[in-house]
């Protein structure tokens, strides 16, 4: 992705959900995208599958295998989504189709992807719900999304991702609204799943990230702030966001970062984080920080790093 | 499935007998004897002997309940009585309207959905388009505009000027030609309010997250909206549809009467006009029926469309 920014255009002004983001996901790595609700993770996601509503506007580049997907035809981007690059979306409740058999649902991308016939796309269908750990998948694929529980869901919309072997996975909450014990099932499952394929995680939850991904970016009000390895981060934070933000897991002391996130419309002049740090200096609250490499692969948007 | 059939079955009972018991009533405290109005000469006057004669003869001297509770018995037995006019079995009569409404009604209901799912469909994915603007135009036109003055439009254009259908009548079993103008006129009425519905419940359906999982999945736009989106759409329009069919059933006295149209609506208001009891007991009670067997093949199509309901366990 370069220089990647959406907007949108509403009556109060411009949303800048996503701002000149760069950020490159390797083959077979996990890349998790963390940051606060309503930083534009999602929007993220959604730019890159091109699944925005028409009013969005979506400028820069997303280079997949040589190919910018912003300049794709339709029907070429059609062949992309599913097949290439799948999306998990969030809330598995909502997210599956209340009126069409599970089997069905997951079926419809194979046969539209691969070519199998019906009962061949069946038989492929029941082998990915047995391989997301759902019991007597034969029988549960011919029953409907209530039938089954929240976790359950999760799993079905990985198996559904997982159907036509992308080479990249999006997964966008995957453990949200989950208890925990499911939830360790799910990262577990995602773990074993992924070894072969690249995925961008997208997530609010530090915990999950550090366990799941081999690189962390941290997004904060539309733009990236900083991103290295997992470990980089979490032994050696350097933009204040990202501190605050492992200060407030709960085995690092619950300590809350003060303040709320800005509005996407209404942006606080210079540093976007400075009306919420406590080292915030003059210069923050002037300039705009540039993205800068402090050691090989570690990039920060601070002054003060 | 049975065991729920039986059960809502067994339910209309008390609702049917109320519907009987009200109607026999209501007819008589109305005022009006008809032993009075069939029994006066071309000359205006009354003759009391025959009116006794009748009376004693129609069981008309008995006391109300005594007349209910025959009637009712009769009618468990399958016996709707005779009409007092025209002496022929009643039932006779609710079966010659009842299949004249019937051709009337499925004729109008499909001309309605021919009409209304396409254009509610189009105008929800074309949402503020100059194309959704008119059709919603055009659909508050058709619910606002009465259904006589419609029907005398139509009668006007293709009987009169044009002169390509027959202005009204039945022809010898409800042809076709004569069909099409009342058809239309009870048509495009509740094809406005189902497209309506039909577009808001699109609309809502499009903006489901399933919808996103659909199009993730590489869905083209037409089976996202043909297959995930009017799937869920439809819900709400099977309800209102039935309920639609429902009254087309019961028959639409103003159409049939400009029409000329020999239905259920015009029996049931020759009757009451000629104060012929044994007749208006017979189709509101029939028309009682009708109403509530719609409602309940409704309820059970309900299934089929919607998997989250179920009625074992309801």
């Amino acid at each position: 992705m370069i220089n990647l920014k959406t907007h949108f255009p509403t009556p109060d002004g411009i949303v800048r959900a996503v701002d000149r983001i760069d950020l490159s996901i390797r083959e077979k790595e996990t890349f998790g995208l963390i940051g606060e609700t309503g930083c534009g993770k999602t929007v993220l996601g959604l730019t890159i599958m091109r699944l925005l509503p028409p009013s969005a506007a979506v400028e820069g580049k997303i280079i997949y295998k040589g190919k910018n997907l912003l300049e794709v035809s339709e029907p070429e981007m059609r062949g992309v989504r599913g097949e290439e690059i799948a999306m998990i979306l969030q809330n598995p409740t909502t997210s599956l189709n209340p009126v069409l058999r599970v089997g069905e649902q997951i079926a419809e991308a194979i046969r539209l992807h691969q070519g199998l016939n019906k009962r061949d796309a069946k038989e492929k269908a029941i082998e990915m719900l047995g391989s997301v750990r759902i019991s007597s998948p034969s029988r549960r694929t011919s029953e409907y999304p209530h039938e089954f529980s929240g976790g359950m869901k999760q799993r079905v919309m990985i198996a559904m991702g997982l159907a036509c072997d992308p080479s990249l996975i999006i997964a966008d909450e995957p453990t949200k609204g989950l208890d925990v014990t499911i939830k360790a099932q799910i990262i577990e499952l995602i773990t074993k799943v992924t070894e072969e394929k690249a995925m961008l995680l997208i997530t609010h939850d530090l915990g999950v990230a550090m366990e799941l991904c081999d690189r962390i970016a941290l997004m904060y009000a539309g733009e990236l702030v900083e991103y290295a390895t997992a470990r980089e981060i979490f032994d050696d934070p350097l933009h204040p966001y990202t501190r605050g933000f492992l200060g407030s897991l709960p085995n690092r002391g619950l300590v809350p970062i003060h303040g709320m996130s800005p509005s996407l419309i209404d942006l606080p002049r210079g540093c976007r984080f400075h009306p919420r740090c406590k080292h915030a200096t003059e210069a923050c609250r002037r300039k705009h920080p540039d993205m800068v490499e402090v050691e090989a692969g570690h990039f920060v948007r601070c002054f003060d790093a | 499935m049975l065991d729920y059939i039986l059960k809502r079955v067994f339910q209309l009972v008390p609702a049917l007998l109320l519907v009987s018991v009200v109607s026999f009533s209501i007819i008589y405290f109305a005022p009006g004897d008809p032993a009075e109005v069939l029994c006066t000469g071309p000359d205006g006057n009354v003759h009391p002997k025959s009116v006794e004669e009748f009376r004693i003869k129609m069981g008309l001297d008995k006391p109300l309940h005594i007349q209910y509770l025959i009637w009712l018995n009769n009618v468990l037995h399958g016996d709707f009585g005779y009409s007092y006019r025209s002496e022929k079995p009643v039932f006779d009569h609710i079966k010659r309207a009842f299949k004249a409404t019937f051709k009337l009604s499925v004729v109008s209901l499909i001309v309605s959905l021919v009409i209304s799912i396409p254009l509610g469909i189009v105008s929800a994915i074309k949402q503020n388009s100059t194309m959704d603007v008119s059709c919603m135009v055009g659909a508050s036109l058709g619910v606002s505009m009465p259904n006589f003055w419609l029907g005398l439009l139509l009668m006007l254009l293709f009987g009169v000027y044009l002169n390509w259908l027959p202005v009204a009548g039945y022809g010898t079993g409800g042809d076709l030609e004569h069909i099409i103008l009342p058809a239309i006129t009870l048509g495009t009425g509740s094809a406005a309010v189902t497209a309506r519905l039909m577009r808001s419940s699109m609309l809502e359906a499009l903006g489901q997250d399933y919808i996103q999982t659909a199009r993730a999945k590489g869905v083209s736009e037409r089976v996202v909206i043909g297959k995930h989106a009017l799937k869920n759409a439809l819900i709400p329009v099977v309800t209102m549809v039935g309920l639609n069919f429902g009254y087309l059933l019961d028959g639409s006295v103003v159409v049939e009467t400009i029409f000329g149209w020999p239905g259920l609506g015009r029996l049931i208001v020759d009757s009451i006009n000629m104060r012929d009891y044994m007749m208006i007991q017979g189709c509101m009670v029939f028309v009682a029926i009708l109403f509530v067997a719609v409602n309940l093949i409704v309820d059970i199509s309900y299934r089929y469309i919607d998997p989250r309901i179920c009625y074992e366990t309801a």
